[in-house]
C-alpha cells in the first residue's frame, strides 16, 4: 500500500488544510487582539474562506476541464466529484453568512472570543470530508470532528442557562447517535472487511436484503442517521438545541450540519444500501411523511421564532427525504436544490432573528417582530421572502425545491406521499403567516432600536436577493444542481 | 412578427410598482396619483387589444415566446383569445377603477397599500395571458400575497382571520392543483420524450381517461376554491365583508374569474374525456345549482350589505359554472359573458355599499332607510346596478343569464328549471334590499344629511355603468369575440357538436393545434 503524501492528496485535501490552518491560526492570532478589536479575528475566518473557495474552485475547474467525474486520494479515503463539491460550495456559503452575522451578536452576549470563529472554520473541516469522504472512518472523524465544535458552539454562552442546557441535550442525544452510527459502520466494516464505500456495497449486495447483519446495520445506521438530520421520531434534541444555542448558531447549525448530514445520510444509502432499497424505501416514506407531520404540526402552536423555526426545518427534512425516497435523477437534483435554497431562506430567517437582538430584548419571541413593517420595512419584506420561501410559494426560491421533490414523486407512482407532502404546504403556511401577521400588525410591543450591523445587513441581503433571484431565474443553479448528484447515483 | 403589446400591458403595473417604491411614503399625493396614473395607462394601453383582435381567427394572438427555465422546459409564453381579452379587459378597467375609488378610503399606510395593489393587478394580469403551465402556476400563487395584505391590513375587525382563511383556502386548491400539472407533465414527457409546460403541447396527448378523471378532480380543487363553488365558499364572504371596498371590488370583479377562467382555459381542453363523463357534469352541475339556490337563500337573510352582496356572488358565479359544464357554445359564451357581468355589476354593487360606509361607517341594512330622499342620484346608480345585478332585460345580466339557461336547458330541462329559480330569488333579495335601504321616509336621523355622489364618485361608477348598458343594449360585439374560442373548445369536448345538429361550424375543419383525443 501506497502510504506517500502526493501532490494528487494535497490538491484534494487542500480546501480541508486551509480551513484547519486558518482555524489553528485564529486561536494564536485571538492572544494578539485586544478585547475591543475582536471582530478582526471575523476577517481573519473570511479571508480563510476566501481562499477555501478559491481551493474548492480549483478543483471544480479541473475536474470540468479533465473531464474526470471524479478524483481520488489517501488510496480512495477521500474523493472529489461533483456532489462533494456541490456540497463543498454550501457549506462555503453558510459558513460565510455566518461569520458576517456573527461579530455583533457576539458583542452584545458578551461572549466574543477567537475561538468562536476557530471552531467554525474546525466545523465545517468536519463537513468537508463528510462531503468527500467515501470510507467510514474518514466519514466518522469528519461527522465528530463537525459534531464536536457543535458542542462546544451551541454552549457557547456560558452564562445562560438556556445554552447550557441546550449544548448538554445535544451533546448526550448526539453522543448516543454516533454510537449507533459508529456500531452500524463496525457490522459494515465485519461483514465486507473493507472501510470503503465501494466494497461495503458488493458485500452487502451478495448478501442480499434478507441477511440480519444486513439489516441490523440498516437499522443502526439509519437511527444515527436520522438523528443527525433532525427526523422525526428522533428530533427530540433539535428544537432545544435550536431554542437555547447562540442564534447566530442556531442559523449555522440548522443550515450547514444539516446539508453536511444529509451529504452523509445520501452516501451511505446510494453507495452501500443503494442493492437493498426495496427494503429501506418503504422505511424512508414512513419516516418522512412521520417528519413532516410532526415538525408542520408542532410548528403550529409554538411563540418562539427558533422553535418554530426548529420545528420547520424538521419538516423539510421530511420533504428532502421524499427525494430520496423516489431516488431518480430528479429526486437528487431536487434534494440538491432543496439544500441550496434552504441554506439561503432559512439561514436569512435566522438571521432576521440574530437583528432582532439588542440589548433590550432578546428578539426571539414572535411578538418581537411586531410593527416590523413600520419600524424597518426593507427588513419586514426580506422577512416576508424568506418565509414565502420556507413555506414553498412562487416566485421564491424555496417553491423549485418543492417542485422537484413533487415532481420526483408523481414520476416514481408515489401520489398518496405528493398529496400528504403538498397538503403540508398549505399547513407550514399558516405558521409562517403567523410571523408576517405580527410584523404588519401595528400594534408595536417590541423594545429598543434595531442596532444591526453592517455584516447582518450583508448577510441578509445576500440571503434575500438569492432567495428570489434563485426563484426568478432559476436556470443556472439548477444546472449546477444537475451536475453535481449525477456522480452520487454511481 | 413578435408583437409586444401583452408584455407592455402585463408590466406596466409591475414597473409602477418599482417605481412607487422610490416615492417617499410622506408624499401621499404623489403615490396616488402615480398609482391611478399607472393603472389608467395600463387601462388605455389594452384598450388596442379590443380593434386589433382578429376576431375571424381561433388561434392565440399576440403570443410572444421567450426562453425562461430550459432545464425543466418552463417558458414564458404569454398571448390570449377571445376569452381572455374580455378578462384582461375587465381587469384593466376594474382595477383601475377600485383604484380609483379607494382615494379617500385608504388612509394609513399608503404607500404599502398601493404598491399591494399594483402588484397584484400584475399577477392577474399574468394568470390570463399565461399559455404555460408553470408560468401560469406562478402568477396564480403571486396574486395570493398581495391579496392578503389588502385584507389582512386594510380590513374591517376580523381582517385577519379572513386573510388567513382566504389564503389558506386557495393555497389548499392549488397546491392540489399543482401535483396535477405536474402529472400532465410528466405524462407528456412519456409520450413524446420532451419536458415542457406549454399548453398547446399538452394538448396534443392522448391521456387515460382514469388520469384524467384524477387531473380534473385536483384541477377541479383549485378552481372550485377560487370560484368559490358551494361546498368551498366560505373563505368569500369573510374576505369580503373584511376586504377595504376596492379590495371587495377586486376580488369580485376579477380574483373570482380566475377559478371560471381555469375550468374553461386548461380543464375543459386538456381533459375532454373527463369534463364529458357523465359522473363530472352532473357532480359540476349539482353543485352549481345548490351554489345558485343556497348563495340567494342566504342572501335573502343577511343583514348586512356587504354580506349579501358577497353571497350574491356565490350565487351569480353558480350560473357561470353551470354554463361551463352545459358543455355547449350557449353555455360556455353565456357563462363568459356572465363572468364580465358579475364583475361589472357585483363591482358596482361594492362600491355602492363602499360610498354609504365611507359616510356612515355602518353596514347595517336596517341603519339605512329613505335614502332616496337625500342621495337621488346614489339611488339612480343603485337601482341600474341592482337592475343589471338581477337580470333585467336591457341590462347586461339578462344576456349572461339568458344565454345560460339556453345552454343548460339544451342539456337538461330540470337544470334549467332550478336555475331560473335562482334568477326569481335574486330579483327578491335584490329588490328587498334596495326597498329596505333606498324607499321610504328617512327612519334613522344620521342618515338626514347624507352627502349625495361627488364628481369623483360619479367618474368611478360610470364607466361601468356604461358598460352594463352596452352589454344589455348590442351584446353581439361580444358574442362575436367569444365564438371562435368557444367553439374550438367545444369541438374539443364534443367534436360532431355542430354537425350533429346541423349548425353551421365556424370552425369548419379538424380542430386546429389540438388532435382530438379518441373516447376509450
Amino acid at each position: 500500500m501506497n502510504l506517500q503524501f502526493t501532490s494528487v492528496d494535497f490538491f484534494v485535501l487542500k480546501p480541508a488544510i486551509l480551513l484547519c490552518l486558518f482555524g489553528c491560526g485564529i486561536l494564536l492570532t485571538d492572544l494578539l487582539i485586544g478585547q475591543q478589536q475582536k471582530f478582526l479575528n471575523a476577517w481573519v475566518a473570511l479571508v480563510g474562506l476566501a481562499f477555501t473557495g478559491y481551493a474548492v474552485w480549483q478543483q471544480q475547474s479541473y475536474l470540468r476541464g479533465s473531464g474526470l467525474q471524479e478524483l481520488s486520494a489517501l488510496s480512495g479515503a477521500v474523493t472529489i466529484d461533483g456532489f462533494g463539491i456541490f456540497f463543498n460550495w454550501i457549506f462555503l456559503i453558510a459558513t460565510a453568512l455566518a461569520v458576517m452575522i456573527s461579530a455583533r451578536y457576539l458583542e452584545i452576549e458578551k461572549e466574543h472570543h477567537g475561538e468562536y470563529y476557530a471552531l467554525l472554520l474546525f466545523a465545517q473541516t468536519g463537513m468537508v470530508f463528510l462531503a468527500t469522504g467515501t470510507e467510514l472512518i474518514t466519514l466518522f472523524i469528519g461527522l465528530e470532528l463537525m459534531a464536536l465544535s457543535f458542542y462546544v458552539m451551541v454552549g457557547f454562552l456560558r452564562g445562560d442557562r438556556r445554552s447550557n442546557e441546550a449544548a448538554m441535550k445535544y451533546l448526550l442525544l448526539g453522543a448516543f447517535s454516533s454510537g449507533m452510527l459508529a456500531y452500524g459502520f463496525s457490522i459494515f466494516y465485519g461483514i465486507s472487511g473493507s472501510t470503503r464505500l465501494s466494497e461495503i456495497a458488493l458485500a452487502v449486495a451478495s448478501r442480499g436484503p434478507r441477511d440480519p447483519l444486513v439489516l441490523l446495520a440498516l437499522a443502526t445506521t439509519c437511527v444515527g442517521l436520522f438523528f443527525k438530520i433532525a427526523a422525526a421520531p428522533f428530533h427530540m434534541w433539535a428544537p432545544d438545541a435550536y431554542e437555547g444555542a447562540p442564534t447566530t448558531i442556531t442559523a449555522y447549525l440548522s443550515v450547514a450540519s444539516k446539508a453536511a448530514s444529509f451529504a452523509l445520510l445520501l452516501r451511505i444509502f446510494l453507495v452501500p444500501l443503494q442493492s437493498i432499497r426495496p427494503t429501506w424505501e418503504p422505511l424512508l416514506a414512513a419516516i418522512a411523511l412521520l417528519t413532516m407531520t410532526v415538525g408542520n404540526l408542532a410548528a403550529v402552536t409554538q411563540t418562539n421564532i427558533k422553535r418554530l423555526l426548529a420545528y420547520s426545518s424538521i419538516s423539510h427534512a421530511g420533504y428532502i427525504l421524499l427525494g430520496l425516497v423516489s431516488g431518480n435523477q430528479t429526486g437528487l437534483q431536487g434534494i440538491a436544490v432543496y439544500l441550496l435554497v434552504y441554506t439561503f431562506m432559512n439561514f436569512g430567517a435566522f438571521a432576521m432573528v440574530v437583528a432582532m437582538r439588542n440589548k433590550e430584548m432578546i428578539g426571539d419571541e414572535i411578538d418581537d417582530l411586531s410593527g416590523l413593517m413600520y419600524r424597518r420595512p426593507s427588513y419586514a419584506l426580506l422577512m416576508l421572502v424568506f418565509l414565502l420561501s420556507l413555506a414553498g410559494i412562487p416566485p421564491t426560491a424555496g417553491f423549485l425545491g418543492k417542485y422537484y421533490i413533487f415532481l420526483s414523486l408523481i414520476q416514481t407512482g408515489h401520489y398518496y406521499l405528493a398529496v400528504a407532502a403538498s397538503l403540508y404546504v398549505a399547513v407550514a403556511a399558516y405558521y409562517y403567516f403567523r410571523i408576517v401577521k405580527v410584523m404588519f400588525a401595528s400594534e408595536e410591543t417590541a423594545k429598543g432600536e434595531i442596532s444591526d450591523s453592517p455584516g447582518i445587513r450583508v448577510a441578509l441581503a445576500v440571503s434575500g436577493a438569492l432567495t428570489l433571484v434563485i426563484g426568478l431565474y432559476p436556470e443556472p443553479f439548477l444546472q449546477l444542481a444537475q451536475t453535481s448528484l449525477l456522480a452520487a447515483l454511481r | 412578427m413578435q408583437d409586444h403589446l401583452l408584455s407592455i400591458i402585463l408590466f406596466t403595473p409591475l414597473v409602477g410598482m418599482f417605481i412607487l417604491l422610490f416615492i417617499p411614503k410622506e408624499q401621499t399625493t404623489a403615490i396616488k396619483v402615480w398609482a391611478n396614473l399607472v393603472l389608467f395607462v395600463g387601462l388605455l394601453v389594452s384598450l388596442p387589444l379590443w380593434w386589433r383582435y382578429d376576431r375571424g381567427n381561433a388561434d392565440y394572438q399576440f403570443m410572444e415566446r421567450a426562453a425562461w427555465i430550459p432545464s425543466i422546459g418552463a417558458q414564458f409564453i404569454i398571448g390570449i383569445d377571445g376569452i381572455s381579452l374580455l378578462l384582461i379587459l375587465l381587469t384593466t378597467l376594474v382595477g383601475f377603477i377600485s383604484v380609483f375609488s379607494s382615494w379617500n378610503a385608504i388612509e394609513n399606510r399608503i404607500k404599502e397599500y398601493y404598491a399591494f395593489f399594483l402588484l397584484l393587478q400584475a399577477g392577474m394580469l399574468g394568470v390570463f395571458m399565461s399559455l404555460d403551465f408553470f408560468l401560469f402556476y406562478v402568477f396564480w400563487e403571486v396574486m395570493l400575497v398581495p391579496m392578503y395584505f389588502i385584507i389582512g391590513v386594510w380590513g374591517g375587525p376580523r381582517k385577519l382571520y379572513a386573510a388567513i382563511k382566504f389564503f389558506l383556502y386557495t393555497l389548499f386548491g392549488s397546491v392540489l392543483m399543482l401535483l396535477g400539472i405536474l402529472t400532465l407533465y410528466y405524462q407528456h414527457y412519456s409520450q413524446f420524450g420532451t419536458y415542457t409546460f406549454e399548453i398547446a403541447e399538452l394538448m396534443k396527448m392522448n391521456i387515460p381517461v382514469t388520469m384524467q378523471l384524477w387531473v380534473f378532480w385536483a384541477f377541479f380543487l383549485g378552481f372550485a376554491i377560487k370560484v368559490p363553488m358551494f361546498p368551498f365558499h366560505t373563505w368569500l364572504p369573510d374576505a369580503h365583508v373584511e376586504a377595504p371596498t376596492a379590495g371587495s371590488v377586486i376580488l369580485a370583479g376579477v380574483l373570482l374569474k380566475m377559478g371560471t377562467y381555469g375550468f374553461v382555459r386548461f380543464s375543459l381542453p386538456l381533459l375532454p374525456d373527463a369534463s364529458r363523463d357523465s359522473r363530472t357534469v352532473w357532480i359540476i352541475a349539482f353543485l352549481s345549482i345548490v351554489g345558485i339556490i343556497y348563495g340567494a337563500l342566504v342572501s335573502l337573510m343577511q343583514k348586512d350589505w356587504k354580506k349579501l352582496v358577497a353571497y350574491s356572488s356565490v350565487s351569480h358565479l353558480g350560473f357561470c359554472t353551470l354554463g361551463i359544464i352545459a358543455l355547449n357554445p350557449n353555455g360556455l359564451t353565456g357563462s363568459v359573458i356572465q363572468q364580465i357581468n358579475h364583475g361589472l355589476s357585483t363591482g358596482l354593487l361594492f362600491l355602492i355599499v363602499g360610498i354609504v360606509y365611507e359616510r356612515r361607517h355602518t353596514r347595517e341594512i336596517s341603519e339605512y332607510g329613505g335614502l332616496s330622499n337625500v342621495m337621488p342620484k346614489y339611488a339612480i346608480v343603485f337601482a341600474i346596478s341592482m337592475l343589471a345585478s338581477a337580470g333585467m332585460p336591457l341590462l347586461n345580466g339578462f344576456i349572461g343569464e339568458f344565454a345560460i339557461l339556453q345552454g343548460a336547458y339544451e342539456v337538461s330541462k330540470t337544470w334549467a328549471a332550478f336555475a331560473v329559480s335562482g334568477i326569481v330569488l335574486g330579483a327578491a333579495y335584490l329588490l328587498w334590499l334596495f326597498q329596505r335601504t333606498m324607499f321610504g321616509p328617512i327612519t334613522n336621523p344620521k342618515n338626514e344629511h347624507l352627502k349625495d355622489l361627488s364628481l369623483r364618485e360619479m367618474l368611478v361608477v360610470l364607466p361601468l355603468l356604461i358598460c352594463c348598458f352596452w352589454i344589455g343594449i348590442y351584446p353581439k360585439p361580444y358574442f362575436d369575440i367569444l365564438e371562435k374560442p368557444v367553439a374550438k373548445i367545444v369541438k374539443r369536448i364534443q367534436p360532431d357538436y355542430y354537425q350533429a345538429r346541423g349548425l353551421p361550424d365556424p370552425l369548419p375543419g379538424p380542430v386546429p393545434a389540438a388532435q382530438l383525443v379518441a373516447p376509450r
